[in-house]
Formats: structure tokens, sequence, C-alpha cells
């Protein structure tokens, strides 16, 4: 892993009328690792994660990717330049069919512009990223209509939206949430890949055990501050994380 | 497998399964002009409009997401341009109903621009707001010459002509709409009904495309404007009457949601039955309101929906 940081974010604060959402937070993401980001309900993890990609512009503080600032721009703007999310409440298109919610992304002024113009057979690519990412080929799941896919391919949905953008940074908010140990073990190889292909990942996550296994580096979010910052071992011994999660009382 | 449309094509009568509906529909609203009255023919003009604005609606209101009322402001915006065209520069109807289609579909999208942004209910109420505040402007101004009107435009040399160049209009727009949303414009459009914040995830500037949406659907309902006055011969303030914002909707209801024929065939049934209920007088509202009303409780669907399905039923496909 490189020491190159891709994505800096510099004492963000938001406050949502007198509610401190976000209270001064800045960390570095470095290019290739996995970031988790952890903290109990209403700790302002998805709020860090709207200001990230311009879908809430933040009261103050500064983004950047790669040098160049971002935080102000529109989000398109910023999906634009290469990063990317997926939603915690899943959004698929679901008039369409699986394979015709990538040709979304495969359609933006980014993919045209990375893959040389236009697509050969858009169709192929979107239905072999969808294979890729766990949508079995044989039982026709890629053609089946969003709306009636069940959760697990949702999810692989939300991500595979974002992989067909070919994005630089992709940052989940709770991909694994709701879904069985099962469909879990599945879509971590999947990630695991991901960052093979040098994609940086931000992931958010309440499923402690399965994102440690993943994660270079862990940041806790409480009350809208970020609370400690490490490698999963060296968070999951200090008594502050222990404290937020637990609380004060905890013997 | 490629798409869930996609049949093996073996014989004739397979062909014959699905082509039917196109050609009985092409077919039928170009012989209709042969057995119709003159009375009538008059009639199947201005169905044709209402055809083309129900058309507008449903592709707004159901592949981008944007419900307009603002039906009306298409057809004044233009109704004027070419008849003003037609009136003070002399310029025929050849020359002014393209101009007239285009730069009134540019005005429209030009001021629906700030309301892009506005959803749902919202963008329907300001959409509506745009007929009457061009009403007030018009009389306040008294500009083209006011409520009065200015008549005596020219107008299309017979029958003919009138009912052919509509029918052709409709024609045309319903495939090339039907096309157009299963494209990747459409098919963009549909993500950003679905769920727009999903698509600027993906890096796709959502105001530009509802922009162009709007202005396809402007298109059709200036293009109904410019035809109007010139079937007429004349422009007045009731070419933002609010029939043209409201009588698609009811189209579109009867016809079936979100399948683009269906608001057609609704306003070439509706019209008609409007004007064969001219002889209650007052009382043709209420039945006209019944009708709806039954539709809506006990076929909300639509005919279309309805049609579609007995038809698919009626001979069942193997996909391969």
């Amino acid at each position: 892993m490189s020491e190159e940081i891709i994505l800096r974010v510099r004492n963000v604060r938001k406050a949502f009328g007198g509610l401190q959402a976000i209270h001064g937070v800045s960390f570095d993401l470095a290019k290739g690792e996995i970031l988790g980001v952890i903290g109990p309900n209403g700790s302002g993890k998805t709020t860090l994660v709207n200001i990230v990609t311009g879908f809430v512009k933040p009261d103050s503080g500064e983004v950047f990717f790669k040098d160049k600032k971002i935080s102000g721009l529109q989000a398109h703007k910023i999906a634009d330049l290469g990063v990317t999310r997926t939603f915690q409440i899943m959004r698929p298109y679901h008039s369409l069919s699986a394979f015709k919610n990538l040709i979304v992304p495969l359609n933006s002024p980014r993919v045209r512009r990375t893959r040389g113009g236009r697509l050969g057979d858009r169709d192929a690519v979107a239905i072999d990223i969808l294979e890729e990412i766990g949508f079995e080929r044989d039982a026709y799941v890629p053609y089946k209509m969003a709306s009636s896919l069940p959760l697990g391919y949702l999810k692989r949905l939300e991500l595979a939206r974002c992989i067909a953008l070919r994005p630089e940074v992709i940052i989940c908010d709770e991909i694994f949430s709701g879904l069985s140990m099962a469909e879990i073990a599945t879509m971590i190889p999947v990630v695991e890949k991901l960052q093979m292909e040098g994609i940086t990942i931000m992931m958010i996550e309440h499923r402690l055990r399965e994102l440690f296994r993943l994660a270079n580096r862990v940041i806790v979010m409480n009350f809208g501050e970020k609370l400690a910052e490490g490698t999963p071992e060296e968070v999951m011994g200090d008594h502050k994380v222990k404290e937020a999660y637990l609380g004060t009382e905890a013997a | 497998m490629r798409t869930e449309s996609l049949y093996a094509l073996s014989s004739w009568r397979e062909m014959a399964y699905l082509l039917m509906p196109r050609l009985v529909l092409i077919l039928g609203l170009l012989l209709l002009p042969l057995v119709l009255s003159m009375y009538w023919q008059r009639v199947l003009c201005s169905a044709g409009i209402y055809a083309l604005l129900a058309l507008g609606f449903d592709f707004l209101a159901q592949y981008v997401g944007l419900v307009s009322l603002g039906g009306a402001f298409f057809i004044g915006a233009g109704g004027y341009i070419s008849g003003a065209l037609n009136a003070y520069l002399g310029w025929p109807p050849v020359l002014t109903i393209p101009i007239a289609t285009i730069t009134g579909a540019l005005m429209s999208t030009l001021v629906l621009l700030p309301c892009l942004r506005l959803r749902g209910i919202y963008f329907a109420i300001v959409s509506f707001m745009f007929p009457l505040l061009a009403v007030y402007i018009i009389v306040a101004l008294n500009v083209f010459r006011g409520t009065e009107g200015i008549s005596a435009l020219a107008t299309f040399p017979n029958i003919w002509v009138d009912q052919y160049l509509i029918l052709g209009a409709v024609i045309v727009s319903l495939f090339s709409m039907r096309r157009l949303v299963n494209e990747d414009i459409g098919l963009i459009l549909r993500g950003i009904r679905d769920n727009d914040q999903a698509v600027r995830a993906s890096g796709i500037d959502i105001t530009s495309y509802r922009t162009k949406a709007v202005f396809i659907a402007s298109l059709m309902g200036c293009f109904g404007g410019a035809y109007l006055s010139h079937l007429y011969g004349w422009l007045g303030i009731s070419l933002f009457s609010m029939d043209f914002s409201i009588l698609p909707i009811a189209a579109a209801v009867l016809g079936g949601m979100g399948t683009l024929v269906g608001p057609v065939l609704g306003a070439f049934i509706l019209t008609p039955m409007s004007e064969a209920l001219r002889g209650f007088g007052q009382l043709r509202v209420v039945l006209y309101c019944l009708i709806l009303i039954g539709f809506i409780v006990y076929k909300p669907e639509g005919l279309m929906n309805y049609l579609q399905r007995k038809y698919h039923q009626f001979e069942h496909w193997e996909e391969v």
C-alpha cells in the first residue's frame, strides 16, 4: 500500500438546525486502503458520507480529492471525478431490470470519457459486472426487475452500480447490514477484489467482525466527533471506544 | 437471452402476433378520416391535439417523474408564436409551424427551468400557474390584441391536410416516444424518476436530463398549439384554456398511465365523447365526471394495461 493520500477531509462541521451532526472531523484516506468507519447510531457516519460525496454541503471545513478541493461541488461533479457511494437505504431503479440499472452509470460522462467513447455492447458489460458481483447468470437474476429482487441482491446492485462507474474511491454505507452470514461471506471476496484492483474503499459498517477482517484502518465516530483512529486491534483495545459502545457504567 | 423482449420469430403467425396491434392502430388512425362526416372530422383534429398533449403528459409523469399541469402553456406558446408570425410578418404555416414548435418549446423549457428542482405536487402547482400568468400578461399589456385575439390567420388548404397533418404528427410522436424511453436517454430519465439521488451518485447531471425531457414534451404541445391556431385561423387567450391542461390527464387515466399509447387512445375516446355529450348541456360535465370516476375506481390501471394483459393471455409466448 502506498502512502499517497487520495482523499483528505479537514475539520468539517455540519449542523441540522440545533443539532450539531458533525463537529470538526478530519481524516485522510490513503490510496488503495480499506478504511472502516464505525460508531453508534446517530454518531454522524452517514452525514460524513453525504458531505464527502457532495449530497450535503458542510457548514465549514474542506474535502480534497487528490489535492483538488471538492467540498462545495455538486454531487454529480464529485462522482464524475471518481468518488462514488452506495446508499444505506437502497435506491435501485425499480422499474428497470437489474442489468438495465447499470446502463445508467455506464452512460455517464465519466465512463464515456475513461473508456474511450461509447462502449461496445453495454448490456454485456452490465451483465458481466453483475456476474462478477454474484448475480447468477444462469438463473436469469440479472434480467429480473429490480423491484422483485431480494435484499441481498439489492445490496449487491448498489455496489455494482458504483463499480460500473470505474471509480477511484467507493464509499459503502452499510452494505452488510441486513444480510445473512452466508451472504456476507460471499460479499467479502468482492470487496477484497476491488481493493486488489486498486480502488480505495471507505466502509461504514455496524458488522464489526466482518469489517475488521477487511479494514486496514478504522475510525470510530461518536456524537459527531472522531473518537479514535488506528488499526482494528488498536481501536478495539481503546477504552473510550468501549465506553461509547457499552456505556460508562460498564464493569 | 439478453432481454425479456427478445423472441425467436419462427412463423408469420408469430410475426403477426407482434405486429398486429401496431398495424391496427396506425391503419385505424389513418383510415378514420375517410369514414367520418365533416363535423366529426373537425372533432378528430382537436382529438389529435389532445393526444399529443396526453402523450407529453404521460412521458413527463411516468418516465421523468414530473407531473406537469402546464399543457395549456405549451398550446398557448406554440399558438401565439405561429399566429403572430403569420399575422404580423405574413409567413405561411409551412414556416410558422416548425418555427413555433421549436421556439415555443425553447420558451416553455426556459420558463419551467427554475422549477425543475421541484418534485411531485410542487412542480404540478407551479406548472399550472404559467398558463394563467400568460393570460393575465396578455390581457393587462393588451398585446396581440388582448382579449379579442387575432383572426383571419392563414388556414390549411383543405380538411384532408388538416386531418393527416395532426394524425401523422400523433403517429410519429407516439412511435418516437416509445423508442426514446428504451434508448439510453430514456433509461437515464427512468432512473431519475425512480431515484434521482442514485443517478447523481453515478456522475450524471439530472437537471440537464430533465431539461431535455421537458423540451421534448413541450415540442409536442407547441406543435399542437401552432397547428390549432392555423386550423381555426384564429388566436386568442382561449389557447391558454384549462381544458388543455386537464383533459390530457383524464385521457392518460382512461387510457392507462405509463403505456404512452394508452393516453393517445384515451384522447381519441374522450374528445369525441365530450362532443357527443354536448346535447346534454350542463349535464355533460356530470356524465363526464361519472365516467372518469368509474374508471379510476374500477379500472385504475386504464384501458391499455387491461387490453395488453388480455392480449398476452390470448396467446402465450415461449421465451428463448
